[in-house]
């Protein structure tokens, strides 16, 4: 048993007496010692605040999407699945669907090269590296609503900067009319979101770069491995569960965006580049039928389970033991 | 010129010198160890000669070629086994061991062939398709051999690869490894703290200290005629005895050869001291005798003797006995710079 401090074995004598000062201050057991209660005591505000911000209102758009409640009325009916038949043959909600889709899979490669790219070069070991990797992380950090203002105005039909460029450099003959265009607005949303998702990534990247042991890249070097050799068989194979950990983010944070795809087209030109989630804005809020908005926010849910889960599962996997 | 060599090579790290101006030399398919504390610079340099870390000044040659910044450590003929072993832990065995031959561009058959080789000569042939994190340590240290062994390199450099083994494992794979290297005839250069280890290795050693190299000699040289006072006490465990003379002069000799005067035969010219013993410990095949000398000139100067077991002198402790030194062990230092002086030396 341990001593409690500030008591010393009696010196001289043997066998050594414990001297136990009485009324000792921490001869009982305190709130930080109790760790199981403790434990539970500081994560009961975040537990909270997940439940009733993120958990209630969850369950709500389960039970909503099999209603046929509307906004601005009080009746409320289990209708089953009648609002995911009505979406089902909907083009406009596959056009969602589709978009959504290309989003996330085409953003998400992007950022994936476009990270694992800056952080080889920021591991490196670049002159003023800091400064860039806290230049690096604004995009992020810049609330989303005004970085999409400013690419509002890099996309005008006026004033874009891109075609000016574009056109000064003798690139660009006719004149591209980003936001009036599906491809070249989706090409545009899908820009934005790279640009918003890839610091963040290139973060989790560096981070996962600098966790593998000096040792074992130094031993590639020595073996002879050139620089595609190293990054291919060795920085990359051990960076994969840190990249799948900051892809499955990605994914999640860009197949359920409202903000981007609202800010800059709204959804147009003629509906053509909705998401689910700007979709499920405009059924469900703006045009009242909450059921089905709910349906058409829901429907990949199930989608994103099974991709978390096998990810997670692969990450763990290719966890390298020590 | 030496097959790997140093000249005048130099590191600095801030303003503070890791390696301070190193010459070696070692020939062609010698053993060299490079030994001292933690913090001397022995990895660098080791490092340097790899090319993982650029000098600040000096040269490196390797095989008479001068290895200068611009020829990388690929281009260099090395393999390095490190401490940690640096197994790519994604990579089973075999994948780890054919590694290097991929990335010279061996053809795949002649790459399948050399590893199986390679396993076999340190009998992991059944260890090949697993991960580095099924083996244990002195499996993982076999592979990363073989890994180092399988292209045939000039030189191997050792950053201390058996201190993660236990100590009796150790033992073998230190066997093992001399054998290797006799086997295989490959210039060797071997980092170290270990001394034993160091001993028992080396064709030669070279003692490190603060980023110098005190000492290139054999074994035996350098723990019977240590260049100064650091290698005298740094090599051999317990440390070299250590009196001090006079204001210039230390006197040096080593633990095995200070007995009682007994056990010294009569007609052996014998430098004598009086011993008051402190403290006796046994530790079976020798006793550990630690005590202060008890003469008029310099008393009190801790030394410690140690006695094999054949030597059965009883001694108590408290008392003071008869010890002596054979004149032909007993080494003179400078007190000031620590060098040895003529006196004594072969």
């Amino acid at each position: 048993m341990a001593l409690p401090s500030g008591t010393q074995p009696a010196s001289g004598s043997a066998p050594p007496a414990v001297a136990v000062r009485p009324g000792a201050a921490f001869r009982r057991r305190t709130l930080a010692d109790r760790e199981d209660l403790l434990g539970r005591l500081m994560l009961g505000p975040t537990l909270l605040y997940v439940i009733a911000l993120a958990g209630i209102p969850f369950l709500l758009a389960i039970v909503l999407s099999f209603s046929d409640a509307r906004a601005g009325s009080l009746s409320f009916s289990l209708v089953g699945l009648r609002n995911f038949l009505a979406i089902l043959p909907d083009p406009q909600f596959h056009r969602a669907l589709w978009n959504t889709l290309l989003l996330t899979v085409v953003s998400q490669a992007a950022v994936l090269v476009l990270a694992t790219t800056s952080a080889v070069i920021l591991d490196a070991g670049l002159p003023g590296r800091r400064a860039i990797r806290f230049l690096l992380l604004l995009p992020w950090a810049v609330p989303v609503s005004l970085a999409s203002l400013a690419w509002v105005w890099i996309f005008d039909s006026t004033f874009s900067v891109i075609n000016w460029t574009l056109k000064a450099l003798g690139l660009l003959r006719t004149w591209l009319f980003w936001f009036g265009d599906p491809a070249l607005a989706m090409t545009a949303i899908i820009t934005v979101h790279v640009w918003r998702m890839f610091p963040f990534a290139t973060v989790i990247v560096l981070a996962g770069l600098s966790a593998i042991p000096q040792d074992i890249r130094e031993a590639a070097v020595v073996d002879g491995a050139g620089f595609w050799r190293r990054l291919l068989q060795v920085d990359l194979p051990l960076l994969l569960p840190v990249a799948i950990v900051a892809v499955l983010f990605g994914v999640t944070f860009t197949s359920t965006d409202l903000s981007v795809v609202y800010l800059l087209t709204n959804g147009g030109p003629y509906n053509s580049t909705h998401v689910l989630a700007t979709l499920a804005f405009q059924r469900g809020i703006l045009g009242g039928d909450l059921g089905q908005g709910a349906a058409v926010a829901l429907f990949l849910l199930p989608v994103l389970v099974v991709v978390a889960a096998v990810m997670l599962r692969l990450a763990r996997r290719t966890e390298v033991g020590a | 010129m030496g097959y790997v060599e140093t000249r005048d090579l130099r590191k600095v790290f801030g303003d503070v010198p890791a390696v301070d101006g190193v010459d070696l030399s070692v020939a062609e398919g010698e053993f060299l160890v490079l030994l001292g504390p933690s913090g001397c610079g022995k990895t660098t340099l080791m490092r340097m000669i790899a090319g993982l870390e650029t000098p600040t000044s000096g040269e490196v040659y390797i095989a008479g070629e001068r290895m200068d910044a611009d020829v990388p450590p690929r281009a260099r003929g090395i393999a390095m086994v490190f401490q940690s072993y640096a197994l790519y832990p994604h990579k089973t065995a075999a994948g780890n061991i054919a590694f290097p031959l991929e990335a010279a561009g061996v053809a795949r058959p002649a790459v399948t062939q050399r590893v199986q080789e390679g396993a076999a000569l340190f009998g992991i042939g059944r260890l090949l398709p697993r991960f580095p994190r099924q083996l244990s340590g002195g499996e993982r240290q076999r592979v990363a051999l073989a890994r180092a062994v399988v292209r045939s390199p000039k030189v191997f450099l050792f950053d201390e690869p058996l201190s993660n083994l236990d100590a009796k494992l150790r033992a073998l794979a230190r066997y093992e490894l001399k054998k290797l290297q006799r086997q295989l005839g490959t210039t060797t250069l071997y980092v170290t703290h270990d001394q034993v280890e160091a001993m028992g290795l080396g064709d030669r050693i070279a003692v490190m200290n603060h980023g110098r190299v005190l000492q290139v000699a054999t074994p035996r040289e350098i723990y019977d005629h240590p260049a100064d006072t650091f290698v005298a006490t740094f090599v051999g465990a317990p440390p070299m005895n250590l009196i001090e003379v006079d204001d210039r002069t230390l006197l040096g000799f080593r633990p095995e050869r200070f007995l009682p005067r007994p056990a010294f035969d009569p007609s052996a010219d014998v430098v004598p001291f009086r011993l008051r013993v402190q403290h006796v410990e046994n530790l079976g095949a020798d006793r550990l005798v630690y005590g202060v000398l008890d003469e008029r000139a310099r008393s009190d100067q801790p030394v410690i003797a140690d006695l094999p077991v054949t030597v059965t002198t009883p001694l108590g402790e408290g008392q003071v006995y008869d010890f002596g030194v054979e004149r032909r062990w007993v080494r003179y230092f400078d007190r000031q710079n620590g060098a040895r002086r003529g006196g004594g030396a072969a």
